[in-house]
């Protein structure tokens, strides 16, 4: 289950905002998501490590070699609001 | 030589005068002077145009996969074994997330509980010549954010800003994170470390360590007690971006928290930034949220596995690191304590002064110089020695000059300050100049007996015990040779001439 208070702090770090009666729906909704992974609870996994990597790769790297990049008019054609080629942002706080 | 000032009665430094001790740990970011971006080719730069040396995958677009730049985990490697840190067999990356502006994927790549250093330590020269031991609790790899200009608004800051313009240049950028064990107990002797840490590093060659330009930079976490008592709430001080401003932000927030115990209230567990226009630190109090940054391994990155083969390679590849110079300085030359530090914490100084040394054989006077003219010459014109127009076999060259007599000390000086401003060698300026003293025993003494010979009265005036009159003596002399006798010379012949008049 997921109380009430996590599901607006959960909203709150996601910045969305929700009307009372769908933190209610959430609230029930996501009790039952969490209802039903915490089925893997029940399995004996002491011993095993956590996967947090599905394909058994490591050490993968790249040498410090500069590649060509975007030139300033690309990297901001999605900015809704650019000025001087700096993406425009509403004030902090 | 170790002390641990910790223990030693009376070195604890308390600050203020109401008993307090301030409980001090840093976290320090080093951006690494690699020529990409830690996760994409993007060339890492300092004050170009903004958003020019970006790309999808440092600008967060969807999609994009992230590589690890090998040259960053070297040098990240290279920053923890300096600090004496053991290297993880196994590290990985997770995602830290937020929201923030500067941030595009909303998540930044960092590290968690798996950082590829932990458990070092740096031991602090303070100004007292004691040692004090500061443990590293860990070093790891992340990558920086990009920068915001507040604009609009009269104040310039976050508070008074209208809107805000985001600049990726240095989105991406890697950046090295230490964190320091809570073992610092003032303002001076955080400066103390952190400028030791920057001298170690630079001596690395893995970053530029500019705190003015961002390369540099210092968060700390703060707390005071009652000596001997748990510790207390501690509050995070950030915006320190010089030494100057580090030890005067610890000091506000010291003060502040000690104003509130004593006045019966308590520390809030918060962020607190140091405003250097007014000295004072203040909390964006209500304006943030407690940090959640639900981390996860960062499923785009495999782990890192450095066989113990490449962690000894860079270990033998690191330079000969300060401590173990300023030691060897010491043993080696026969210098002082604060000789050998003042040199080991500046490489190439250091460098420049073993080539004088082994090149006159006599480090006493080398060391003299290098200490003495040389550094104040560079100083007096904020120059490095590796720019100084006198280099290490140049001054070698004068040292041997005075060494075999020809110049004095005095003499000496003058063509040093000559050498620096025409960039010819001392022999040069010596035969240009006329400078050579006559150090020949035969064409002194021929002067000598001169000068004897023609001021007969004053000779007897010696002769009856005033021994004053050997200066006037000394003077005529010096007069016959231009001022170039050696000064000793002189003086020894005189008196055996003085001497030997009188016998007679």
């Amino acid at each position: 289950m997921i109380s009430r208070e996590e599901v607006e702090h959960v909203a709150r770090l996601a910045r969305l905002h929700f009307a009372e009666e769908e933190l209610v729906r959430l609230q029930s909704e996501l009790g039952r998501i969490i209802s039903y992974v915490e089925q893997l609870a029940e399995l004996d996994l002491s011993g095993v490590e956590g996967t947090s990597h599905a394909v058994a790769l490591k050490n993968v790297m790249r040498p410090d070699e500069p590649a060509p990049g975007l030139n300033q008019a690309e990297a901001t054609v999605n900015g809704p609001v650019v000025e001087r080629g700096q993406f425009v942002v509403p004030r902090i706080g | 030589m170790r002390q641990d000032v910790s223990k030693a009665g009376g070195l604890v430094p308390l600050f203020g005068n109401g008993g307090w001790e301030a409980v001090i740990g840093l976290e320090i970011h080093v951006q690494l002077n690699t020529r990409t971006k830690m996760f994409c080719g993007c060339r890492v730069t300092f004050g170009e145009p903004p958003n020019t040396h970006v790309c999808p995958v440092c600008l967060g677009h969807p999609g994009v996969l992230p590589v690890i730049n090998e040259k960053a985990v070297e040098y990240a490697t290279r920053i923890a074994l300096a600090l004496e840190c053991r290297i993880a067999e196994h590290t990985i990356f997770h995602r830290k997330n937020y929201f923030y502006p500067d941030l595009p994927k909303a998540y930044q790549i960092s590290q968690y509980d798996l950082p590829l250093g932990v458990g070092g330590h740096l031991d602090v020269e303070l100004e007292d010549g004691t040692l004090l031991p500061v443990g590293i609790t860990r070093v790891h790899l992340e990558e920086d954010a990009g920068k915001l200009i507040h604009a609009g608004g009269a104040s310039g800051r976050i508070d008074g800003a209208d809107y805000s313009l985001v600049d990726f240049n240095r989105g991406g950028t890697p950046l090295v994170e230490i964190v320091t064990e809570p073992d610092i107990k003032s303002p001076e002797q955080a400066r103390a470390f952190l400028m030791q840490l920057r001298n170690l590093v630079r001596q690395l060659g893995v970053s530029d360590v500019n705190m003015e330009e961002g390369s540099l930079r210092c968060d700390a976490n703060v707390s005071v007690r009652r000596p001997e008592e748990p510790f207390g709430t501690k509050t995070e001080l950030k915006n320190m971006n010089s030494f100057r401003f580090l030890h005067h932000g610890l000091e506000a927030e010291i003060e502040r928290q000690i104003a509130l115990l004593e006045a019966g209230e308590s520390v809030v567990q918060e962020t607190v930034h140091f405003d250097p226009v007014t000295g004072r630190v203040f909390t964006l109090r209500g304006k943030e949220e407690a940090h959640d940054y639900r981390y996860f391994p960062e499923p785009d990155l495999p782990p890192l596995e450095l066989s113990r083969e490449y962690v000894e390679r860079i270990r033998a590849s690191l330079p000969e690191l300060p401590a173990a110079r300023k030691e060897r300085l010491i043993r080696q030359y026969g210098l002082s304590s604060k000789e050998a530090a003042i040199l080991a914490a500046d490489r190439p100084l250091a460098d420049y002064f073993e080539a004088v040394a082994q090149a006159t054989g006599e480090p006493r006077l080398s060391a003299n110089w290098v200490l003495g003219d040389l550094s104040g010459y560079l100083n007096a014109r904020g120059l490095d020695v590796e720019a100084c127009p006198v280099t290490a076999s140049a001054l070698a060259e004068l040292l041997g000059l005075v060494l075999e007599g020809t110049l004095s000390g005095k003499m000496a000086k003058e063509v040093f300050e000559a050498m620096a401003a025409s960039g010819k060698c001392a022999r040069d300026i010596v035969a240009e100049r006329g400078l050579g003293q006559i150090s020949d025993v035969a064409q002194l003494e021929a002067v000598v007996a001169r000068v004897v010979e023609a001021n007969p009265g004053p000779a007897e005036e010696y002769r009856q015990g005033r021994e004053r009159v050997l200066g006037f003596f000394v003077g005529q002399v010096m007069k016959e040779t231009g001022g170039q006798a050696n000064p000793q010379l002189v003086n020894d012949l005189l008196r055996k001439h003085l001497g030997t008049a009188a016998k007679a």
